[in-house]
C-alpha cells in the first residue's frame, strides 16, 4: 500500500492568502470552506469563537473551496467574497455571506456589497467578468491537492483535521498539535 | 485500518477483470477503459449523510481527472436503482457501478471487501492504459481520502510515458 500524500496543506499559508492574525502566530488555522455549505454554516459562528478565545495565539486562514455542483450559488458567493477583498473588505463580505446563507442570488450579493459600502459599479464590473473566477479556482485547486476531502476543511499548522469541528474537538486537536 | 482487508492489490499486479452494472440494464467492463488511465473508487455507501461527500468531491474535481484523459467509476455493493437515485441526487457526472451479484465480488478480488460489514473498503487504485495497477490506496472508512492520491499518481503516470 502505497503511504497516503493527503492531509498536508499545499502550499504553505503565503502572502496571497486571507489571513486574520499575525504571520508569528504559533497556531495557524486554514479554513477551506464554501458559502452555500450548511456545515461551513455550522462552523462559522465556531472559527469566531475559537479566534475569540485564542486571541493572538492564532491565525485564522480562508481559502475558497465551493462545491458548485452540488451548491448553485457558491461559486458567485465565493468571487463576490474576493471582489469584497480587492476593495479590504474580504472578512466583512465573508462574515455577511455566512450570516445570510439562505439568501446568496446575485441581487442579495449586490445588497450586501452596497451595505458594506464598496464602490459598487467596480463590484458589478467584477462580478460580471467574473475577474476572480481564477482565484477561486486556484484555491480550489490547492484545497484538491492539499487533499481537502469536503467543507468545511481545516488544517491545523498545516495537517488536515480528520475529526469533528465543534469548538470543543477543534481546541483539543489545536492543543495536541502545538 | 481494516484487519480483514489487509491485502489490497498492490502497484505492478494486473487489475482483475470486471463486468457490472452502472444502470439497470447496462454493463461497464475494466477492459471498456484500456488505452486511458482509469481511477476506482471503492466506498461504502450510498447516501452518506455529509456534503462534499467523497462521490460528490470527485464529482467536483472530474475536470482535474479529466486533464490526464482518465475517467473515474465509483463502485459499492448497492444495487444499480440506488445508484441511479444517488446519482440524481447528486448530479454525478459519472458511473457508480453496483458490485451487488454475487455481492461484493469485484472488491474481494481487488482485496477491498469489508466481509463482516458486507460492505467495500474505502479504497482508490489507479489503473494504467494497459490495465495494470499503478497505485492503490486502502482509506480508513470512515475517512475520506480526498482526491490529491489519485492527481499524484496520475501525475506519476503521465511522467512514465
Amino acid at each position: 500500500m502505497s503511504p497516503s500524500a493527503s492531509g498536508k496543506l499545499k502550499p504553505p499559508v503565503g502572502a496571497n492568502d486571507h489571513v486574520q492574525g499575525a504571520a508569528n502566530a504559533p497556531i495557524t488555522v486554514v479554513e477551506y470552506g464554501d458559502y452555500e455549505c450548511p456545515y461551513c454554516g455550522e462552523a462559522y459562528p465556531v472559527t469566531k469563537a475559537l479566534q475569540e478565545r485564542l486571541g493572538k495565539k492564532l491565525r485564522f486562514v480562508f481559502r475558497n473551496f465551493p462545491l458548485a455542483q452540488a451548491h448553485p450559488h457558491a461559486e458567485h458567493a465565493a468571487e463576490a467574497a474576493e471582489a469584497a477583498g480587492a476593495q479590504g473588505k474580504l472578512w466583512e463580505m465573508h462574515d455577511m455571506l455566512y450570516e445570510h446563507q439562505d439568501a446568496l442570488e446575485d441581487d442579495d450579493l449586490l445588497r450586501y456589497a452596497k451595505a458594506l459600502k464598496l464602490d459598487l459599479p467596480r463590484f458589478v464590473k467584477e462580478m460580471e467578468a467574473h475577474t476572480y473566477a481564477e482565484r477561486v479556482r486556484a484555491d480550489f485547486s490547492s484545497g484538491v491537492r492539499s487533499g481537502v476531502n469536503g467543507t468545511p476543511t481545516f488544517f491545523i499548522n498545516g495537517m488536515r483535521h480528520d475529526g469533528p469541528f465543534d469548538l470543543r474537538s477543534l481546541l483539543a486537536a489545536i492543543e495536541e498539535a502545538v | 485500518m481494516a484487519e480483514d482487508s489487509s491485502k489490497i492489490l498492490a502497484a505492478g499486479t494486473a487489475a482483475p477483470e470486471f463486468a457490472l452494472h452502472s444502470t439497470p440494464d447496462q454493463l461497464v467492463s475494466l477492459s471498456d477503459f484500456r488505452g486511458a488511465p482509469l481511477i476506482l473508487a471503492f466506498y461504502p455507501a450510498d447516501w452518506s449523510p455529509v456534503c462534499g461527500d467523497q462521490m460528490a468531491l470527485y464529482n467536483e474535481v472530474l475536470s482535474e481527472f479529466h486533464r490526464f484523459k482518465a475517467a473515474i467509476v465509483g463502485i459499492s455493493v448497492d444495487g444499480s436503482w440506488c445508484h441511479a437515485a444517488f446519482a440524481a441526487d447528486r448530479k454525478l457526472h459519472f458511473p457508480l457501478l453496483s458490485d451487488f451479484e454475487p455481492k461484493g465480488a469485484v472488491a474481494r478480488s481487488y482485496g477491498v471487501y469489508r466481509a463482516h460489514e458486507g460492505v467495500t473498503e474505502r479504497a482508490l487504485f489507479v489503473i494504467d492504459p494497459k490495465g495494470t495497477i499503478s497505485w492503490s490506496y486502502l482509506s480508513p472508512v470512515g475517512v475520506n481520502p480526498g482526491a490529491d492520491g489519485i492527481l499524484d499518481a496520475l501525475e506519476a503516470l503521465a511522467a512514465k510515458k
